[in-house]
């Protein structure tokens, strides 16, 4: 409950149906989903920009030029979109935060993927009194404010180092994941060719890997998706207070708050990494959804 | 009702607890102690400090020493900001958070309700798109980026408003923290009405009481509406944590002296016991409102507490 403001659970995937087996159908509705397509390309593109993009400029991510100090966006020494008042090239520095926002969006949901589907397919598999405890776990967790608990680990474990970073924020969010895949577990195994699995002989771990999992892969890619964009808010919102990454290297988080900082006198301090930022929200958030209608039969 | 209300007051409890255990052996594991300043210290005066705030004992004897404290309502000395009880920093911040949250939670239910009924009504249409719109886009969207951005429109663009400070709470100063705090919390609640007043205005309850001859807005009042808005209060829970929690970052985007900064504050300077006063008055906050929001749920749809 207390995890995101979209607030899906269990149930509403349930209310949904969102099934198991239903991939291939889905990818072709996508296709006819024009909102959710574009997204995709968009994210793609952003992808591509982050990687190779730092090429193009001449400036690396802590060059100081101190012949251009805080200078607009424009054609000036090949500054594209201005510098802090340090002189460094807000174009680099930009792509270098958005670079570290999509590993750590990307590498923290595939950590809480991992927990979520081992954690909600063995609950909802084994039942009774092991699936009460593991659910009763989850709900507590639920319970507590989870941006203070990534706080709190972001404390322990060292402030800046991303894989702290990753291991932190990827542990606070496969809680909805666990609920989702738990609720669909129940339902497949209660389905025949589980049952003839199981009448072959085939052990618990070979079951629930060669048959749950695989059936799970439609549902847990949505959530996966919609949980890319939460996880990189979090990152972005610890590297904003401070706690995230460390200076010379920037989030988008930190250079917001360095242009929030500066908005006075350099307002494209803040317009640009918050352009960029809500340009990949909002493509990931549009995307899940239009991954969940493709896979919501009501929609049909 | 009285007993699902107790069965529900007594599971909050053990939650607590296992939030101050948890929080306080994992900061106590962190490398670094908050007097590990640059100035190094004598060893007689680091004794000293130890003896004070009880480092000298072994752990579980600080940690029940904690405990008892706690129940008490004392919350141990702040570590940094010398001559401060984490208690008394509370007190002072606490006024300020709660007035700018609750203002956003009312701002939040004050719009969102209506645009979502007006989505609904009007389903397919232009206002419905603008609705949808705009919720995808606010739903989206962080506090620290609407929060920054709307201080440089309306602070210093076209200078309606002040872009931060508190002035003892003058409304002025609260407009944009809360319109910031406000926009997911009522992007969430339009989608969600909209969303569950389409379905009821579709039941057969409704149709019948169409066929009665009610008039549509009796109709919408009295019948379709209120089941429509249960999913809205149980969400009214999560909401205000959300609200609770984003207040983190509307104080720091609009240097509000509430009790957010502290968090972060003692975070950065590992000031145990203030990080351990603010994780445990957040988390209480976060219990209460998410077990307010199901005691409201209970009284309204009676199925939920004799489950």
């Amino acid at each position: 409950m207390a995890g995101s403001i979209r607030g899906c659970d269990m149930s509403e995937a349930q209310a949904l149906g969102l099934g198991p087996g239903r991939a291939r159908p889905a990818a072709r509705l996508l296709r006819y989903h024009r909102t959710a397509i574009v997204a995709a390309a968009v994210i793609v593109a952003l992808a591509l920009l982050a990687v190779f993009g730092p090429w193009l400029s001449p400036y690396s991510y802590d060059t100081l030029d101190w012949q251009h100090l805080a200078i607009a966006p424009g054609f000036v020494a090949s500054h594209w979109l201005g510098t802090d008042p340090l002189g460094r090239d807000l174009y680099v520095r930009t792509l270098y935060g958005l670079r570290v926002s999509l590993l750590i969006g990307v590498l923290a949901t595939a950590v809480s993927v991992g927990i979520g589907v081992a954690w909600g397919t063995v609950a909802g598999y084994v039942g009774g009194r092991t699936d009460s405890w593991m659910m009763r776990a989850v709900d507590v967790l639920y319970a507590l404010p989870y941006l203070f608990v990534v706080i709190i680990l972001a404390t322990v474990f060292g402030r800046g180092s991303v894989a702290m970073l990753l291991i932190a924020i990827g542990a606070v969010g496969w809680l909805t994941m666990a609920r989702v895949v738990r609720g669909q577990t129940l339902s497949l195994k209660r389905r025949e060719f589980i049952e003839a699995a199981r009448a072959t002989g085939l052990g618990t771990p070979a079951i629930l890997l060669r048959h749950i999992v695989p059936n799970l892969a439609g549902t847990v890619a949505v959530y996966a998706t919609l949980t890319i964009p939460e996880l990189i808010t979090y990152e972005s919102f610890l590297s904003f207070l401070g706690l995230g990454v460390q200076e010379p290297l920037a989030s988008l988080g930190s250079l917001i708050n360095e242009g929030a900082r500066q908005m006075l006198t350099a307002p494209w301090m803040l317009l640009v990494p918050a352009g960029f930022l809500v340009a990949l929200l909002l493509c990931f958030n549009l995307l899940g959804d239009g991954l969940r209608d493709a896979l919501d039969p009501t929609g049909r | 009702m009285l007993g699902y209300a107790l069965r529900r007051i007594a599971g909050t409890v053990p939650t607590l607890l296992i939030l101050v255990t948890l929080s306080f052996f994992v900061i106590r594991l962190a490398p670094g102690g908050p007097f590990d300043g640059e100035r190094a210290l004598t060893p007689q005066v680091r004794a000293n400090l130890d003896h004070l705030y009880g480092f000298d004992r072994p752990l579980g004897v600080q940690y029940l020493r904690y405990l008892d404290g706690l129940v008490h309502g004392d919350l141990g000395l702040s570590y940094k900001l010398r001559d401060e009880s984490v208690a008394g920093l509370i007190a002072q911040g606490l006024p300020v958070s709660v007035t700018v949250g609750l203002a956003a939670l009312v701002l939040a239910i004050v719009c969102g309700v209506p645009l979502g009924i007006c989505a609904a009504l009007r389903r397919a249409g232009a206002v419905d798109y603008a609705v949808t719109a705009f919720a995808t886009l606010a739903i989206a969207l962080p506090t620290f980026v609407t929060g920054p951005l709307l201080a440089l429109l309306f602070g210093l663009v076209l200078r309606w408003l002040p872009v931060a400070g508190w002035q003892r709470g003058e409304p002025l100063y609260l407009i944009l923290p809360a319109i910031t705090l406000a926009l997911p919390v009522c992007a969430a609640i339009a989608r969600m009405t909209r969303g569950s007043l389409l379905e009821t205005l579709n039941a057969s309850f409704v149709r019948t009481a169409r066929a009665r001859g009610l008039g549509p807005w009796r109709v919408l009042l009295r019948h379709a509406l209120r089941p429509a808005l249960l999913p809205v209060v149980s969400y009214l829970g999560p909401a205000a944590t959300y609200v609770f929690t984003g207040s983190l970052v509307v104080e720091t985007v609009f240097a509000l002296p509430g009790t957010g900064r502290y968090l972060v504050q003692g975070a950065l300077d590992r000031d145990y016991t203030l990080v351990m006063g603010m994780i445990i008055l957040y988390g209480a906050l976060t219990l209460l409102l998410n077990l307010a929001a199901d005691l409201a749920y209970g009284w309204l749809d009676p199925r939920v507490r004799h489950e």
